[in-house]
Formats: structure tokens, C-alpha cells, sequence
């Protein structure tokens, strides 16, 4: 992938979401079942249309993971996926979509020789990768992080949950960069039969602010992508839904990685099949103001 | 890192109050951060402020429900054998049968108070799990606790004095099946309930406020003991003893001594069988974070862990199910840097010998965690001074079945024969 760093107000993340708007963020856990899997894999996410891909580096407490994706870590690190290991594939992969990096505060800490965020962050860079999520990080804790991504050009992704308003929500969109992670529901990541009430009620309160938006936790089919879109998302992130048709093939396998394509391709499709719609209600509103739905 | 000096202070006021030094913080998933807003303001207004009398409550109840005060007893023979003054703490006498009700129904009766309508809880060996559930059944709030499956096995009679108290008993599969999957799971169900419910953490660790919240519902140890010691030995202790492992005990026991310089803190950790870490393996056959290990975040806080160098959490060990844990209370690591706070290490041979020998001697029998620290006062007696306090933080009803299955594996001199069964 181009590691190209520029001094631009604009991401390569928040680029790929504009430019292919609405954005399919894909994620898998790296190293599950194997770093060479992984390759196949990420590689499969890309030719199915996955405008962004998250990488999730093991990390032994998973606090904010459910089953499937606490699971995927088990056998990632069973296979022995290391920081090192994590980068040398980052470093081999190609893909058109800019990569990011999904892992635990205390593993980007310990990466160098004492405590310290700045050697995984240049490491981070010099692989070539565009952003970093930390699921147990919060804006309050965020200032060490943010100031060695900003150093090399990296973006740092918050979280905005359900229970996020007031100030500390003004707080985290003013630091936020690349897109706001939204999380569609209170809880843990995990694939669910349906879109969270919470996911709309979250996306109005997010309009007034010019960040992208994208809405992870819980979205496994086309169908979610639709609506979700259609409520006025920038982009779907999904994860669990993916690490299982992972999990249902083993190791070295071809087609988990024809199934991954092929459930990119249907996510992608029910995206922009929402941005369809929602282009459709906007012209409508122009043209002729419809009565409140009930 | 190094502009410390130069920061203006106005920049670090509001962190000092959410860290020790440099440890501490907030570590935690998005969702939750309101809920801990939310547990601040409360510990202001109800514990620091006593707005409506909370702490009042708190008092009343610690004494009707939990037979506090806990009496400063003098160890006849400890005091002998040793050739100086050994004072015990007996929180073996907490309903119970340990410190854990302190922290437990102070933070039950505060959930109270907030208006929460659900309570949940890790639990280890299952002293906190029991204690959460008596208080919880004390005051009508419904219960769910946590327990690592292996925990599960190898302490029924908890799960079913959890369960006769009207809590769920949720056993956790992952990982090791221990007291730090427990923990992670219940910050999972407290990420997806978050808005009626309250998490009663253990022990002090975890995101501030709960470090706080839980040492000073524990000072009640020092606080009394402090007044005791003052009025039956006419003066301030040269040593205060307390185990450590989360370290709720611990800091209890010195919170209210901190202060006094003279007085010498000593945090025994169970040193296991020895104190290396497997790296390869992810082991550390010991729990003695404040003596090995390296600064890192788990479970909301910054602190000491027993840790990989990429920063995996290693699975600890101890013959004491309730010191084993590969993380520490972040007030404790700080004190342990600033060195008010000695860390020390007592190995589960140690440990199993100062329980026979305080059950022997003293006729009363320790918890296995409190044995260490008991084992520390065998050690280095010589070193603490002519008058000494140890925190006995619970009974060893509990551990019997443990202590004679790894009593048969050693030689122990403490040991009594108890071939009186038909094998």
C-alpha cells in the first residue's frame, strides 16, 4: 500500500470515505487462525470493496470484545501473533484500502523498551498503516496518543457510545480524526439479528458535526448496512460477522477467504443501496416536504 | 515525558486527582466513562461530603450488620516466640469472615443511594462474591456475581452461600477460568447495563474513582487500629504487616498510618513457588506484582502487572486463590515508587507453615492469604521493630480443604499430624 505521509488537513482514511461514500470498513483479527491467512484474507476484503480495513492485534484482555471476537484472539495468539509478527505482515500487505490497526492501550505501551506510546506509533507508520483504535483508550487518557499520531501522520479513531453526549462528546469530535467510531449499541462487539435503536438515535446526535461517521458493533448483513446508511452514516464498520465465516473455515482454506470476499461485496452493496435511498428521501424533501412518519 | 517541570499547574490539577503519581487513570471502553462521572459525584457527595447521611448509614450498618468495631488483640505467644510486642487486627471477625464486607456493603448501599437498580461483582475465591451477596441480600438489591469457572470447582461452598443469599452465580469459561476473567467479563455485562447498574469492584483497582472508593471504605482497618494501638500499647506501631493482592487489605490496613512516618508498611505478595515469569508461556508461578512487576494498564488503570515484554497479561499463580492476581491497586504501586510502602515476598511453603503456626499457637486459623503476611512476620521479625500490627484480613475456614491437600504434598514443620482419618 502507498505509506505516503502528507501534511494535508485531510486523512487517507477520511479521503477513502469521502471518495467512496458510504464506506465499508472491514475488520478481522490478525493472526487468526495464521499472519498468512491473514494475508489471504485482507486481500479478499479488498477486491470485495472494503473501503477501509482494521487489523486487530491480540491483545489477552478483550474487555470491550464479545465471544466471537474474544475467540478469533484465543487462536491469534495460539498461533503466536506477536507486535513484531503483526507489523512484518503490515509491512508485505498491498491493498487499495488504507489499513488501520484495532489493539489494547497496554499493547501500543509495551511495544518498545519501557512504557512508552511512541515506538509503536513510528512503527506503525513506517508499515505503511493509516490509523489506530483503542477500544479501552478515552479522550481523557488519549493526549500521549494523540500527539505521537499526530507526529507521523497517523489518525487516532475515537469511540462514540450510546452514553456519550454533553461536553465529553464536543470533547472527543474535536479530537477525533479520520471518522467518529460509532458504537451502534451499549455492550460488546458481537454480529446481531437487528439495527440498535440506539444507532439512530446517536446518528441525530451526531449530524451537526463535519466528521464521518461510521457505525460498528453488531452489523452483520447487507441489510443493517441499508438501514444504516439510509440513518445517515458515513460508513459501516463491520467485524464479528466476518471473524465467524473465519471461524467456520479452518486454517489455510480458500474458501474463507472466496466467503469474505463475497460478504464484503454484499455489505458494499447494501451501503449504497442506503445512500440510494437516502439521496431519494433528500431530493424528496426538496422538492415536495413530506408530513412527520409516525 | 520529561516537560513535567514546565507544565503549568492549572494543566495538572484535574489529572492528580485521577492518578497516583503516574498511575491510575481512566483505562476504560467509551461507555463507560459517563457511568464513572457518574460514581464520582456520588463518592464526593454521599462518602466525602456524607450528604444524607451516608456515611452515617454506612457506620450503622458495618456495626449491627458486620460487628465492626474489630478488636487490636495481643498475640501472647506470636509476642513471645518473636521477643516483641505483635498486635493482631482481627477482620477474621467481620460477618463473614473477612474485610471484604467493608468495601462491599459500602458500595452496595451506595449503588442505593444512586439510584441503581442492579448489582454485579467478580469474584476470585469467592470472599467478594460472598460479601457483595450478603450485602445485596441486606438491602434488597437483586445480584449477579461473576466467577471464573475453575473458581467455580474449587470453591463450591462460596458459590452456594452466593447463591443461598439470592445471587446468580455467572461462571466465566475463558482463559484460565480465574479471578482476571471474571473481572472482564464483568465489565462487559457492566458495558451493556451500565445505565441501572453498579459494578462493586473488589478490590482497589480498576478506573478511578474506584481506588479511592474502595480504600476508604477499607480505612476503617486503620482507623481503628490506629486508635487501638494508641490506647492498649500507649503508642503509634513501628510496623503495620498487611498480605497484598489487589490490595484492599493492604491499603485498609496502612491508609490511616500513611502519614505517620515512624510507622513501616509492609506489603507481603504471595511469592509462589518462585518469582520468575515464563515468558514463552505467559506464567508466573507467583502473584508478587509490587516486588516484579512492570508498569502497564489492565483492567482501567495504569500499574504494575505481571506482564510479557509485548505486553501480555500472565497468568499468576498463588496457593491463595484471593492473592492471585497479575495486577495491583495503582495507589499501591506509587507507594511502593515513592518507597512508603515495602514490598515483600512470602513463598505458599511459608505461607501453608505461618497458618498451621497461628492456628496452633493462637487458636485461630487465618485465612491463606493472611498467612502470608503472618509468614513475612516469621521471616523478618527482626527488622519490624518492637511493636508490631498485622492485618489478619480474614478467617481460613475457607482454605481447609486446600491446606490439606497441599499440607500432605510437603514437609511443613508447622504442620500437625492429621492422619486421624481412614484413608
Amino acid at each position: 500500500m502507498s505509506g505516503e505521509q502528507t501534511a494535508t488537513i485531510d486523512s487517507d482514511i477520511e479521503a477513502a470515505i469521502r471518495e467512496n461514500h458510504p464506506a465499508l470498513i472491514t475488520y478481522i483479527t490478525a493472526g487468526d487462525p495464521s499472519l498468512e491467512d491473514t494475508k489471504e484474507y485482507v486481500e479478499a476484503l479488498d477486491r470485495g470493496g472494503s473501503d477501509l480495513i482494521e487489523l486487530g492485534l491480540p491483545f489477552s484482555e478483550p474487555i470491550a470484545e464479545g465471544p466471537t471476537i474474544q475467540a478469533a484472539i484465543n487462536r491469534a495468539l495460539d498461533a503466536g501473533t506477536t507486535p513484531a509478527r503483526f507489523f512484518d505482515l503490515v509491512d508485505e500487505l498491498e491493498t487499495d484500502a488504507p489499513l488501520l490497526v484495532m489493539t489494547y492501550y497496554n499493547m501500543i505501551l509495551q511495544y518498545g523498551s519501557e512504557p512508552d506510546v511512541r515506538p509503536f506509533v513510528e512503527r506503525a507508520a513506517d508499515a505503511g498503516l493509516s490509523g489506530i483504535i483503542v477500544p479501552d483508550l478515552p479522550a481523557e487518557e488519549a493526549d500521549p496518543l494523540r500527539d505521537a499520531c499526530d507526529d507521523h501522520g497517523l489518525d487516532l479513531v475515537f469511540i462514540v457510545a450510546p452514553t456519550t453526549a454533553g461536553e465529553r462528546l464536543d470533547r472527543i469530535m474535536s479530537q477525533v480524526s479520520g471518522f467518529a467510531y460509532v458504537q451502534a449499541r451499549l455492550g460488546t462487539t458481537g454480529a446481531r439479528a437487528d439495527v440498535s435503536n440506539a444507532t439512530h438515535d446517536s446518528l441525530t446526535r451526531l449530524s451537526a458535526y463535519d466528521v464521518p461517521k461510521a457505525v460498528g458493533f453488531g452489523v452483520s448483513e447487507g441489510d443493517h448496512a441499508a438501514e444504516i446508511i439510509e440513518a445517515g452514516a458515513d460508513g459501516v464498520i463491520v467485524g464479528s460477522a466476518l471473524v465467524d465465516l473465519i471461524a467456520e473455515h479452518g486454517t489455510g482454506d480458500a474458501p474463507a477467504a472466496a466467503a469474505l470476499e463475497s460478504k464484503a461485496r454484499e455489505l458494499k452493496r447494501g451501503a449504497r443501496c442506503g445512500g440510494e435511498q437516502r439521496n431519494g428521501h433528500e431530493q424528496g424533501r426538496e422538492e415536495a416536504p413530506e408530513p412527520e412518519q409516525p | 515525558m520529561s516537560e513535567t517541570e514546565s507544565n503549568p499547574p492549572a494543566e495538572e490539577e484535574p489529572n492528580r486527582e485521577r492518578t497516583f503519581g503516574d498511575y491510575g487513570g481512566q483505562y476504560v471502553p467509551e461507555a463507560l466513562m459517563p457511568a464513572l462521572q457518574e460514581l464520582e459525584d456520588a463518592y464526593q457527595r454521599y462518602v466525602l461530603d456524607n450528604e444524607d447521611g451516608f456515611m452515617d448509614e454506612f457506620r450503622e450498618r458495618m456495626r449491627d450488620f458486620g460487628g465492626r468495631p474489630t478488636p487490636l488483640q495481643r498475640a501472647d505467644r506470636l509476642s513471645e516466640r518473636y521477643d516483641r510486642e505483635i498486635y493482631l487486627k482481627r477482620e477474621d471477625l467481620v460477618h463473614g469472615g473477612a474485610h471484604k464486607l467493608n468495601n462491599a456493603l459500602g458500595q452496595v448501599l451506595l449503588a442505593k443511594y444512586m439510584g441503581k437498580e442492579r448489582i454485579i461483582a467478580e469474584t476470585g475465591a469467592g470472599q467478594h462474591g460472598t460479601a457483595t451477596a450478603m450485602a445485596a441480600a441486606h438491602l434488597d438489591m437483586p445480584c449477579e456475581i461473576y466467577m471464573g469457572r475453575t473458581d467455580v470447582n474449587r470453591q463450591r461452598p462460596n458459590v452456594y452461600r452466593m447463591r443461598m443469599n439470592g445471587a446468580e452465580v455467572n461462571p466465566v469459561d475463558a482463559g484460565s477460568g480465574t479471578l482476571k476473567e471474571a473481572i472482564n467479563e464483568t465489565m462487559r455485562d457492566w458495558a451493556t447495563t451500565v445505565e441501572r447498574t453498579h459494578y462493586v469492584i473488589g478490590s482497589i483497582v480498576g478506573p478511578h474513582p474506584f481506588p479511592r472508593l474502595v480504600r476508604d471504605f477499607q480505612s476503617v482497618i486503620s482507623a481503628e487500629a490506629r486508635d487501638q494501638i494508641q490506647e492498649q500499647a500507649g503508642r503509634l506501631p513501628d510496623s503495620v504487616v498487611a498480605c497484598a493482592g489487589g490490595g484492599s487489605n493492604t491499603m485498609g490496613a496502612f491508609h490511616e498510618f500513611v502519614p505517620d512516618s515512624s510507622v513501616d508498611l509492609y506489603a507481603v505478595e504471595a511469592g509462589g513457588s518462585s518469582l520468575e515469569i515464563d515468558q514463552d508461556e505467559g506464567l508466573a508461578p507467583n502473584s508478587a506484582t509490587l516486588s516484579t512487576g512492570t508498569d502497564g494498564v489492565l483492567h482501567g488503570a495504569m500499574t504494575k502487572l505481571l506482564q510479557t515484554t509485548d505486553g501480555q497479561i500472565v497468568e499468576s499463580h498463588s496457593v491463595s486463590a484471593g492473592l492471585d492476581y497479575a495486577g495491583v491497586g495503582p495507589e499501591l504501586s506509587h507507594l511502593v515508587d515513592t518507597g512508603r510502602v515495602t514490598p515483600a515476598s512470602v513463598d505458599d511453603d511459608a505461607a501453608l507453615n505461618a497458618f498451621h503456626r497461628l492456628s496452633n499457637l493462637e487458636g485461630i486459623i487465618p485465612a491463606l492469604e493472611s498467612s502470608h503476611a503472618l509468614g513475612f512476620l516469621e521471616e523478618a521479625h527482626e527488622e519490624l521493630g518492637d511493636l508490631v500490627v498485622v492485618n489478619v484480613s480474614g478467617r481460613g475456614d475457607k482454605d481447609l480443604e486446600t491446606v490439606l491437600e497441599e499440607t500432605e504434598k510437603r514437609d511443613l514443620d508447622a504442620a500437625p499430624d492429621v492422619e486421624v482419618f481412614d484413608r
